[in-house]
This record gives structure tokens, C-alpha cells and sequence, in this order.
């Protein structure tokens, strides 16, 4: 009884050593993780078929009636005309989370050194702003972008460096205060004006914050679908979320066929974004999760 | 060095601040005026005092989509956490195969809510076709659909957080634990629980905003459907927006008493759960 008792507590604390039943386990998670990923292939499967036995038989392999080749992924393609979406959203997101990253890094310096009451408003401010859900500015900031013409992927930029800047500002600020006052002194006394001591001792100190803001800001932004879709000029500029969203159509008509092959397209991207920089999404999140 | 770094202000400030005040500040407090006006564009505005906010409570949607945002957030907060947490407590025993299973669970995060919605959609109705209905036949299947949605979706996420947690706990600690007789039961309550704290006032404040400020989800898997019985708060003021014709200051009334749930329920979330924390 004892000795039983012993084992279980030793299973329950990672002693890796004791843990005479792993294999158990292991072939408990293998099953899980199969009917995890299940609903990806199915997808895959019925990306496939011809579009009237999705709805019908969606849990069965395609047959030689129902396969259709490549025929949902060309309708797809040209219905939603998924490559330039594709490339709105890759422009859009690359460039936001460069000029996030370069903009709030640069701020937050400031905030975090200067010190003075405007610079702690401003870090007030950027807190605030991160509990303030979309859809209270979302009118408002459709209309503004609107004025000022910020309605190509260009200009959205700088409304999502405007509603970005929040969060990555109080990450920065947060990881500027650990490092020690003395290396930038060092670097003025050499001679350097603040913009050299930035970009040649702060920059690359921050660099495994900077790894952590982008790739919290490129998954919001590569996935967002009601901010782009308020303020870009839609009928022009449409990214991977919107032209899946416009595949729907009026009155509940969706061609499932089309609609499944491109989730797919749509979903082969970030896995291999993800199979890529697994490691720095991963120590990213937790790193973002502990700030925030 | 503050001085000489001030005289910088408008190379290194300006442009987050000029961004910050378009994309934040002017649309935020241009809202809250907003909400006491009656408008169709932002330049036609017209003071109407409290109309707006009144006529919301007779909106029977919009009170249905409080109650049905609530009940959902609830129900994924709890379901999330108690499955990101098993899962984490599992995969941090150290068997084969961990690091594998944690890269599968965390995958589903990285796809967003609009594809997600429409995977579940084909998935949940093939499944519901047995029974010959769909999900836009009733609002409780649209909440399930949500709540299997978001349980595929985030469990991965909280994982990872609880897994740096639990990794975090000093074996020390445990083994002393287990030295003064603890049962295993004992020293989760005990000695495990306190100290993964920090990781569940994080995971469930995210699970938590999160929930209460579902869109995109809603949208893709029902759309609010049927007869905006599933919809939640977020789409419903999207809708009185956009589908209704001269409610936009109804709309945006309703924004801003989202604001203020959103930022009440947060700041009580925080004050509960940082109070229970322990020193390391």
C-alpha cells in the first residue's frame, strides 16, 4: 500500500526517473493529439470533393465520384483572388510589426528614462488602452481612418501602430527598467547622443523583447479580420480573413467546396510560419503572458 | 542623460504618440461624446442626452446577447483552464513524447477566428446532420459549437502558461511536501495550487477578456444565428452599426457600456486572484 502510494506521488512530480507507466501515457496523448489535429484534415479531405457531397458525407474519403482534383482550390482562388490576398495580409503584417516594434521600442525607452510626469500620462494611457475593447472605437476610428485617408495597407499601419501600441509599449517599458542604467551611461559618456547609445546599446539588449512583441502583434495582426475590414477600401484591398469571410456571400450561399480549399491555403501558412519559429513562439507567449 | 534624451522627444515619442492619438485617443473619447449623440456619420452629430442608453434597454437582443456572452464566458473560462491545467500537470511528468504533444496543442492559436469558425462549422454540422438539424437550428447549439471552438483554440495557449508555472515550482518544495506525508491530493491543493497563482490569474484574465470580447468566432460559426439567438455582445453592437439604418447612436451607447463591463470585470478579476498569490 505504502509503496504504492509512493509511486503515485512520483508520478504526479515529473520524477521522470519513477515513472514506470510513461509509456501509458504517451499512448493516451498519441490518441488525443490524432483527434486533435482531425478537424485540419478534415477539412483537407473535403477540400477535395466536389462541393455538393461536403455538406452531405463530410466524414468520408473522397471516391472517384466525389474527387474533384485542384477544381475547389483554381474556383477558390479566382472567386476570392486569394493571392493578392495573401499578399495584402503578408505586406500588412510585416510591416506593422516592424514599425510597432521600432516605434513603441524607441518610445518606451523614453518613457521608461525620462521620467517626468507627461512620459508617465503617456505610459497611463497605454494601459488603459489595453482593456478598451475593438468595438468601442471601432466607428469612430473607421471614420477617422476614413478622413485622413488611411485606407490602403499602407495606412493601416499606422492604425495599427496606434492600437498596437499599448500593449508593446508597457512590454518594453517593463523589460527597459531591468537593465542597468550604467551601460547606456557608459555609451554617453563615450560620446554617443541618445539616438547612437539606441540603436548601438539599447536595440540589441531588447532584441528577445523585441522576438517576443513581434510575434504576439504578428499573430493579432495576420488573424484580424474587424479592423481591416472597417478601414481598408474593401472593394480594393482584401486580406486572407476578409476574402474567406466574402466567400460567404449574401443570404447564406456559401460554395463549400471553394470555402474548404481555401481554410486550407489559408491555414498552410501559419503552420509553416509556426513548424519555423516554434521556440520563439512558445518562450514568446509565456515571456508576453508574465508581463501582461 | 534626461535632459540630453529629452531634447530627442520628437524622433523617439511622436510617431507612437501621433499613432496612438489617431488610432486610440480621438476615436475613444469622439465614442463616448458620440454616444450621447444621434448621428449616421461622425460630422452630423446632434446632442440627444441620454436617449440612446435608454432606448438599449429596451432592446431585447441586446439584453438576451449580455445574459448569453456572460453564461459563454463562464462556461469556456472554466472549461479552458480545468483542461489547460490537466493537460499541463500530465505533460510536465516527463514521458515520451511531451514536447510533440505540447507543439500539437499549441497550434490551433495561430489560426484565426474566422478560419476557425468555418472549420467547426462544416465539422459540428456534419456532426448534427445524424440527428437532422444544424447549428443555426437552435441558440444552444451555436453555444456548444462556441464552447468546443474556443476550448480547441485556447487550451494550447493556457498549457504553455501553466507549464511555465508548474516548471517554476522549486522541487524543494514538493519533496518536502511529500516528506511531511502529503498526499498527493494535498500537495496539489497545498502546495502545487498556490504556487501555479500567478499563472491562473493570467490564464484566466485572458480566457476571460477573451471570452467576453469574442467576434470573430461568433461570427464565422453562426453569425448570431437563429434570429440573433446566438449572438453575443461584440456582434451585436457590430450589428446595430451596420445593419441597422439611424441607430449608430444606439450602437455606440451599447460600445460604451461594453467598455465599462469589460473594464469592470477585469479589474475585479485581477483584484480576486492577485490576492491569493504567494510570495516565491
Amino acid at each position: 500500500m505504502n509503496e504504492k502510494k509512493r509511486q503515485k506521488k512520483a508520478e504526479q512530480f515529473g520524477d521522470t526517473s519513477q515513472l514506470k507507466y510513461g509509456w501509458i501515457l504517451t499512448l493516451v496523448f498519441s490518441i488525443f493529439s490524432i483527434i486533435f489535429v482531425s478537424p485540419i484534415f478534415i477539412v483537407l479531405m473535403n477540400s477535395f470533393k466536389q462541393k455538393s457531397f461536403i455538406n452531405l458525407q463530410p466524414f468520408s474519403f473522397p471516391q472517384s465520384e466525389t474527387f474533384v482534383k485542384l477544381e475547389n482550390y483554381t474556383r477558390g482562388i479566382e472567386q476570392i483572388g486569394f493571392f493578392d490576398a495573401f499578399k495584402n495580409s503578408l505586406i500588412i503584417t510585416v510591416l506593422s510589426v516592424a514599425v510597432i516594434i521600432l516605434c513603441t521600442s524607441m518610445c518606451a525607452w523614453y518613457i521608461a528614462r525620462v521620467n517626468s510626469k507627461g512620459a508617465n500620462f503617456l505610459y497611463t494611457l497605454c494601459l488603459f488602452s489595453m482593456i478598451v475593447p475593438f468595438q468601442m472605437v471601432m466607428f469612430t476610428l473607421s471614420k477617422i481612418a476614413d478622413m485622413l485617408g488611411l485606407t490602403s495597407p499602407l495606412g493601416i499601419v499606422i492604425v495599427y501602430l496606434g492600437f498596437g501600441a499599448g500593449l508593446a509599449v508597457f512590454m518594453f517599458v517593463g523589460f527597459v527598467k531591468s537593465i542597468p542604467l550604467e551601460i547606456e551611461e557608459a555609451a554617453m559618456i563615450d560620446g554617443c547622443n541618445p539616438i547612437q547609445t539606441y540603436f548601438q546599446v539599447v536595440l540589441p539588449i531588447l532584441k528577445p523583447t523585441c522576438i517576443t512583441v513581434a510575434i504576439l502583434q504578428a499573430m493579432w495582426i495576420w488573424n484580424d479580420y474587424l479592423l481591416p475590414y472597417l478601414v481598408l477600401d474593401i472593394t480594393e484591398y482584401k486580406t486572407i480573413p476578409i476574402a474567406i469571410q466574402y466567400l460567404k456571400g449574401g443570404y447564406g450561399s456559401v460554395d463549400w467546396g471553394a470555402m474548404m480549399a481555401m481554410l486550407v491555403l489559408a491555414i498552410i501558412p501559419i503552420v509553416i510560419f509556426y513548424m519555423a519559429c516554434q521556440k520563439h513562439i512558445i518562450k514568446g507567449v509565456v515571456a508576453g503572458a508574465v508581463k501582461g | 542623460m534626461n535632459d540630453s534624451i529629452k531634447k530627442y522627444f520628437p524622433i523617439f515619442v511622436l510617431p507612437t504618440l501621433a499613432a496612438f492619438i489617431i488610432g486610440f485617443i480621438i476615436p475613444f473619447i469622439l465614442g463616448i461624446y458620440l454616444s450621447f449623440c444621434k448621428f449616421t456619420t461622425v460630422v452630423d452629430a446632434e446632442f440627444v442626452g441620454f436617449s440612446n442608453y435608454i432606448k438599449i434597454f429596451g432592446d431585447k437582443n441586446f439584453l438576451h446577447s449580455i445574459w448569453y456572452t456572460a453564461s459563454f464566458t463562464v462556461v469556456s473560462v472554466i472549461l479552458i483552464n480545468l483542461f489547460a491545467f490537466i493537460v499541463a500537470m500530465l505533460l510536465t511528468k516527463g514521458f515520451k513524447g511531451t514536447n510533440i504533444f505540447r507543439t500539437v496543442f499549441f497550434m490551433p492559436n495561430l489560426i484565426g477566428g474566422i478560419v476557425l469558425g468555418y472549420i467547426w462549422q462544416i465539422i459540428l454540422n456534419g456532426i448534427l446532420a445524424r440527428y437532422s438539424v444544424t447549428l443555426q437550428f437552435s441558440a444552444t447549439y451555436g453555444f456548444w459549437g462556441l464552447v468546443i471552438l474556443m476550448c480547441w483554440q485556447q487550451v494550447g495557449y493556457m498549457m504553455i502558461i501553466y507549464i511555465a508555472g508548474i516548471q517554476n515550482i522549486p522541487t524543494e518544495l514538493i519533496e518536502a511536501a511529500k516528506i511531511d506525508g502529503a498526499t498527493s491530493w494535498q500537495s496539489l491543493k497545498n502546495v502545487v495550487l498556490p504556487m501555479v497563482m500567478p499563472s491562473i490569474t493570467i490564464c484566466t484574465f485572458l480566457t476571460l477578456t477573451n471570452g467576453f470580447k469574442l467576434f470573430d468566432q461568433n461570427l464565422a460559426l453562426t453569425g448570431g444565428g437563429p434570429s440573433h439567438q446566438s449572438e453575443m455582445l461584440a456582434l451585436n453592437i457590430f450589428d446595430t452599426f451596420y445593419a441597422k439604418m439611424g441607430y449608430e447612436g444606439v450602437g455606440q451607447a451599447k460600445a460604451v457600456i461594453f467598455f465599462i463591463l469589460v473594464a469592470l470585470i477585469a479589474f475585479v478579476q485581477l483584484r480576486a486572484t492577485r490576492s491569493r498569490e504567494v510570495q516565491q
